[in-house]
């Protein structure tokens, strides 16, 4: 009877010290799940970096601007997803007439393997939106990117709740990527305004790196800020704010590449 | 077969013969006609207009050749629940490979009884017969219908039909009756040789084939399934909540047989069968072999509430099968510690919920091609088509450059007004759906030129250059042809856009 209870005793300790245990590592996680993006006034504004497992928005500052926010939401998929982990985007017809195709170099350009990539393809917001629920519960994911265009009716404030509520409990990370939105509702973590910005001359007078012209719009846990100007390196897959240029003047008007000795291509003056 | 007449024949006085007619050599002629018409001495083959000279006001249709076709398929989906060999026989009839089923039904002369009688009660009026031979039982079903042969007593049973049920061709039937050989028996009492000499070689095949003596195997329309569970019911099911239950059960049995012979799936059909005769079936896939009772469910759940024509229980279902496709050897895996097996297996799931959902044509990957031309470089392929298929993607990219290639391509390319300061040299400006972009940067031009294995007449090289314009958004443009050589006027397009 003494020994039974020595036992029920001695598992409650140890059920505590699991509940502990999972506690802690839980607190830890909370604070892990926060990406840097730059590293520097934009993380300062987010309050130490973007937060993993929740609902972003990017909504492009004009539609000219679509592949610009394209580009800023692979960036953040990216820094928000674990090495190697398989990224999921759904697009619309209506995207790809209105900015193309995905192309597959194009994404390896910007630093994300092809293979990493699951593509859907959907009509309509419902479909997108239903589809979204089941991907951001799925915990395997690394980042999703949901692209929607215009202001669908489906998309109210209790889908992007639920959108919201499944992200957070699997910790996906769910970028809405909104061209043409007008509607602004606060369901997301973040909104975000994104233009094209212009690129750092390269020699040559090339154009250089993805470059963005920021807005926070929206934060849930601070007031908006921006703007800010940031370039995406592909090498590190970082955001940086651009290096400052010596002399842009000093630059030819314009270069041509051709493939030197090894077959890479390189910057020549024409 | 015929159809009972229904309601746009309802207001005919029910003796009126009814004729189907159909157009041959520019003459309406009957195709088909009703026992009270047959009566008359209305048989098919006769001209409509001499079919109205003796009769009055026959009921007269036109034949639907799509119609009847679609009819017997349905038969066929239906002939399903008796045995999964089942081969469409000349458009008219249906072979059912009856192997070893029987006993689940009482027996053949049971099952034929029973496939007869159900088909009478949907209005269809069939006749069938048995036979250890495949021809042979086709010659009894048109002229004894009803007729059960055991096995090895088809040469007896086929003595005395006419010779023009052997399946000859017109002229070969005719010549064997001029030569007073009219039925099956009298070409089985002779000799085979002169036979083949005289007449035709196929009627000895034939011969052999109607007596059992060489075995023709028939054709099934459908793939026979690898692991296949069933349900019948005597009280049909309607519910939902009934109709998951029994998938969820079938779905167990598969997978148990599928355990047994250590491989999973790739494909699983559902077929549903009405007490109507109407058969339904419905279909998952899955990128890798599975037999999880859970996962399969868990599919057909999804494709159930996405059909874009819902499973119409109507008066229920009395029968309910699931069989499995495209087997491969599955290993049950121990899940290893870090949980990766795990996460590839979460997000393969996922792809078949939403290819399930939404079609398999709707998730997609890049297969990469190998090509140097940009519209080519990769493939979009169904996730569940190129399970397995693996393609490398080199490193294309020095480190410290810019993309060189853009994140989005028009296909076609969308062709642009651009002005250029020199004619080989990259644009000053250019207008792409009605805006005008001033290039502030640019670099180029990347020569791309076409394969010539691929190379038709009109195709060009492309200069290409990334530019970037006063705004700051950068765009691929081309310029086709080489200015003098090829081209007087170069043309620009635009191919894509950068991030």
């Amino acid at each position: 009877m003494d020994g039974k209870s020595t036992a029920r005793a001695c598992i409650e300790a140890l059920r505590r010290q699991v509940a502990a245990i999972e506690a802690g590592a839980e607190g830890e996680g909370e604070a892990a799940r926060r990406v840097a993006l730059d590293r520097g006034a934009v993380d300062a504004a987010l309050g130490g970096g973007l937060r993993a497992g929740m609902l972003h928005e990017v909504i492009p500052a004009a539609i000219a601007d679509a592949p610009a926010s394209s580009g800023f939401a692979l960036g953040l998929a990216l820094r928000a997803a674990a090495k190697g982990a398989p990224i999921l985007w759904v697009r619309t017809r209506a995207a790809a007439r209105e900015t193309g195709f995905l192309h597959a170099d194009g994404l390896a350009a910007l630093g994300l393997d092809p293979a990493r990539l699951v593509l859907v393809h959907l009509d309509g917001a419902v479909p997108v939106l239903s589809a979204g629920v089941d991907i951001a519960r799925c915990t395997a994911l690394g980042a999703a990117i949901l692209e929607l265009w215009g202001d669908p009716k489906a998309l109210d404030l209790t889908s992007e709740r639920r959108l919201l509520l499944a992200a957070e409990q699997s910790g996906v990370t769910v970028i809405l990527l909104r061209p043409g939105a007008r509607a602004a509702r606060g369901g997301a973590e973040t909104r975000w305004s994104v233009a094209s910005g212009p690129a750092r001359p390269l020699p040559m007078n090339a154009p250089g790196p993805p470059t963005f012209d920021l807005k926070l719009l929206r934060h849930r846990h601070g007031p908006p800020a921006g703007p800010w100007r940031l370039e995406w390196n592909r090498d590190e897959q970082r955001f940086q704010p651009p290096p400052l240029l010596r002399d842009p003047d000093a630059v030819p008007r314009f270069g041509s590449l051709a493939p030197d000795s090894r077959g890479a291509l390189r910057r020549r003056a024409s | 077969m015929r159809r009972i007449p229904g309601a746009p024949f309802a207001a005919a006085p029910p003796e009126a013969p009814l004729l189907i007619v159909e157009k041959a050599k520019g003459a309406l002629v009957i195709a088909a006609a009703d026992p009270a018409a047959r009566r008359l001495g209305l048989s098919p083959g006769l001209a409509l207009a001499e079919a109205r000279a003796r009769v009055p006001d026959p009921l007269v249709a036109e034949r639907d050749a799509a119609a009847d076709a679609a009819l017997v398929e349905r038969i066929a989906d239906w002939c399903d629940r008796y045995t999964p060999l089942v081969a469409e026989d000349g458009g008219q009839a249906l072979m059912l490979d009856i192997t070893g089923v029987a006993h689940l039904f009482g027996g053949e002369a049971a099952l034929l009884e029973d496939c007869l009688s159900r088909l009478a009660a949907f209005g269809i009026t069939a006749r069938g017969a048995i036979a250890g031979a495949a021809d042979a039982a086709r010659a009894l079903a048109r002229a004894k219908p009803g007729s059960v042969v055991p096995a090895g007593h088809e040469a007896a049973a086929v003595r005395d039909l006419p010779v023009a049920l052997i399946g000859l061709e017109a002229a070969a039937t005719t010549a064997l009756m001029r030569a007073g050989l009219k039925t099956i028996g009298d070409l089985l009492d002779r000799p085979r040789a002169p036979l083949a000499a005289r007449f035709d070689a196929d009627c000895v095949t034939r011969l052999a084939r109607l007596t059992g003596l060489a075995h023709h195997p028939i054709s099934p329309r459908r793939l026979v399934p690898v692991a296949l569970a069933e349900r019948i019911f005597f009280e049909p099911i309607a519910r939902t909540e009934d109709i998951e239950a029994t998938l969820a059960g079938l779905a167990a049995d598969v997978a148990r047989l599928l355990e047994k012979r250590g491989e999973g799936g790739r494909r699983f059909e559902a077929v549903f069968y009405r007490v109507d005769g109407h058969v339904r079936r419905i279909a998952v896939a899955t990128t890798r072999p599975n037999r999880d009772p859970k996962a399969i469910l868990t599919l057909f759940r999804e494709r159930l509430a996405a059909l874009s024509d819902p499973l119409e229980a109507g008066f229920g279902f009395d029968l309910v099968r699931l069989g499995s496709f495209e087997t491969e050897p599955f290993a049950e895996v121990a899940t290893s510690l870090d949980g990766r097996a795990r996460a590839e297996d979460a997000v393969a799931d996922l792809v078949d919920r939403l290819g399930a959902r939404f079609g398999p044509e709707h998730v997609l990957r890049f297969l990469p091609q190998d090509t140097h031309i940009p519209e080519r470089r990769a493939r979009l392929v169904p996730v569940l088509a190129a399970a397995g298929e693996e393609g490398g993607w080199e490193e294309a990219v020095p480190a410290g450059e810019p993309p060189l290639r853009p994140l989005s391509l028009f296909d076609p390319p969308e062709p642009v007004e651009a002005l250029a300061e020199v004619p080989d040299g990259p644009p000053l400006r250019f207008r792409w759906r009605r805006v005008l972009h001033k290039v502030a940067r640019a670099e180029g031009p990347e020569r791309i030129a076409p394969e010539w294995w691929r190379m038709a007449d009109d195709t060009l090289d492309r200069d290409y250059y990334r530019v970037e314009d006063e705004e700051g958004r950068r765009f691929w443009l081309y310029r086709e042809g080489f200015w003098g050589h090829e081209a007087t006027a170069p043309r620009w397009y635009l191919h894509g856009l950068f991030a």
